[in-house]
């Protein structure tokens, strides 16, 4: 009794290294090559960060300029590929044409996308409940997931009050599952020892919800978000494809199509980029808002060392 | 030998020791546990654990020591006899409300909290305010030496040191009864050693009772002052005996004659319990 327990302190298994930037065994053995040292290290990870960025850059614009090599050499007419010049043209001409029919696309991707994270989770939380409500449920959702939204799109758009809402219920119908698959799985998925240990220590329903089960299946909610946004764009230009409104509020897709019609395949070639780029932007915020949330803790954020 | 040692740490801290009483702490009798599949992991199982024990459940592999501390956890049903908790307030359900801490075999750590975090769970979740909660997270942190670590994140830490936070998640209610399976039967010889000589000291200094868990002879006999060994298939107590030493259990006590003896007794015991059975 010699010690106290203060004085029996934990340093056998701290950490032995905490730099992290020499590795520590190798110093024998490889004396004649160069160890890196922690400027060097930040200069090949400045560099390393700048290809990433140049490579696809570089890429891009080898494409376009193949694009407009092509377009030149061939003498192709306008009506039926326009070269990248001309669709830059058209994307600042068309502008007043584009840019509302953008904000309308965009409204129905992230107002279906956030009602199905709301509607994905809850339903999920819901689901894992009690496994009657998962039987009786269940197999809804997997039919609605199946059937292709093309094909409901047209009973969606009878019975929904307009046509705005109609594509907002398609968008949601789509990107609803992947989040609802994925949240049932994370909820089912937290460790027993540690359900255990709430059991333990009294915890109510309620608090194992909050304090266990949401917060470890947010690995799988993210996941779900991911392709839940992608899909959820997909799902709103389809179902306007079946819808084909016009007029002030219709989106990019209906701009796609009746650029078609009037052979402006410009005009069509610009609406088609303004979609990739929503697409992109969609797919970074949702790629951000996961690492953002999990960076500090979850290995999928995490690089690994070694 | 040993219980004059004992007396002098509890000379240490009058007020746990006080809160002692004659009775015991944990009341096994007939306990018997048959899984939903059919398998029968308890028969027939009686034990009583009295406060200041530091009790090692010792068998061979599927012998039901698990089972059995689930049992006195009061995780999970018994099939047959009666388990009491005498000592323990009882909930709603006839189960003991808190005063009972688990140490498992994995540290089962929540990867998104920090150590802080994980060590704050079961007083947040009785609802005592993380102001309130603070000086006393800090204290048993400090009694596993990780006083510096309280903002780091599990994935940060060593597995010695992620077993040193569970540990201390274990103590910051002030517990009763600690309930330890095979907590170090993953890390290395020598964190083993030392996170035992830890526990050791811990027992010492707060008079806690303490059960655990393991397949080793040898930590049985350096730990424990009683040794209750498991039969297996289905799972029984085979013997239960005390194990009283004149020696400090120090590093000393490792290379000393005495403990080579309690050694050799444990594992023939052991060897008994596991008589009949084919290998």
């Amino acid at each position: 009794m010699t010690t106290t327990a203060n004085e029996t302190l934990a340093s056998a298994d701290l950490p032995q290294e905490t730099d992290g930037s020499t590795p520590p065994s190798r110093k024998r053995r490889s004396s004649a090559v160069k160890l890196p040292t922690k400027e060097s290290a930040a200069a090949s990870k400045r560099r390393e960060r700048t290809l990433t960025v140049l490579v696809p850059i570089c890429v891009i614009a080898t494409l376009i300029a193949l694009w407009q090599i092509m377009v030149t050499v061939n003498d192709i007419p306008h009506y039926i590929l326009p070269g990248p010049g001309l669709v830059v043209q058209s994307l600042l001409s068309d502008w007043h044409v584009l840019l509302p029919a953008l904000w309308v696309t965009t409204k129905i991707t992230l107002a279906s996308l956030a009602l199905a994270l709301i509607g994905g989770g809850g339903m999920a939380i819901l689901l894992v409940q009690s496994r009657w409500i998962e039987t009786a449920l269940y197999p809804i959702t997997v039919i609605l997931q199946v059937t292709p939204i093309i094909a409901i799109a047209p009973l969606i758009l009878i019975y929904a009050p307009s046509t705005q809402a109609a594509l907002l219920i398609c968008a949601f119908v789509v990107a609803f599952f992947p989040i609802l698959s994925n949240m049932v799985q994370g909820l089912k998925s937290v460790d027993h020892n540690l359900l255990n240990l709430f059991e333990l220590y009294g915890a109510s329903r309620w608090q194992t919800l909050i304090y266990l089960k949401l917060p470890a299946s947010l690995p799988y909610f993210m996941t779900g978000l991911r392709i839940g946004g992608g899909l959820a764009l997909i799902a709103a230009v389809v179902a306007e494809f079946a819808a084909g409104s016009a007029g002030a509020g219709s989106g990019l897709a209906f701009r796609l199509l009746e650029s078609q019609f009037r052979l402006n395949i410009s005009r069509l070639f610009a609406a088609l980029f303004l979609l990739a780029s929503l697409g992109v932007l969609i797919f970074a915020l949702t790629s951000f808002i996961s690492w953002w949330t999990l960076h500090r803790w979850h290995e999928s954020s995490l690089k690994r060392e070694n | 030998m040993v219980i004059a040692e004992q007396g002098s740490a509890e000379s240490k801290t009058p007020s746990a020791r006080s809160l002692k009483s004659s009775r015991p702490l944990v009341a096994m009798d007939n306990v018997s546990k048959v899984f939903s599949n059919g398998t029968l992991a308890l028969s027939g199982m009686s034990m009583t654990v009295r406060p200041g024990e530091f009790i090692s459940l010792l068998g061979p592999s599927g012998c039901g020591k698990s089972t059995a501390l689930r049992i006195i956890a009061g995780l999970g049903d018994v099939s047959e006899g009666e388990i009491d908790w005498p000592s323990f307030r009882i909930n709603s359900r006839g189960l003991p409300d808190g005063d009972i801490s688990f140490v498992f075999q994995e540290p089962t750590l929540m990867p998104w909290q920090t150590v802080f975090g994980n060590v704050y769970l079961p007083l947040r979740l009785k609802g005592v305010s993380k102001k309130v909660a603070s000086e006393r997270i800090l204290t048993a942190l400090e009694s596993v030496g990780l006083q510096d670590f309280a903002d780091a994140y599990p994935r940060e830490l060593s597995g010695g040191m992620k077993m040193r936070v569970s540990i201390a998640r274990a103590l910051v209610t002030e517990p009763k009864l600690l309930l330890m399976d095979e907590p170090f039967a993953a890390l290395d010889e020598i964190t083993r050693q030392k996170l035992n000589d830890d526990v050791l000291a811990l027992w010492k200094a707060t008079g806690i009772t303490v059960i655990f868990v393991t397949h080793s002879v040898y930590e049985s006999a350096y730990l424990a002052n009683r040794i209750v060994v498991m039969k297996a298939r289905p799972g029984r107590v085979h013997s239960d005996f005390p194990l009283h030493t004149s020696l400090e259990r120090d590093a000393q006590y490792r290379t000393s004659e005495e403990y080579r003896q309690a050694c050799a007794e444990v594992s023939a015991m052991l060897l008994e319990a596991m008589g009949g059975e084919e290998h």
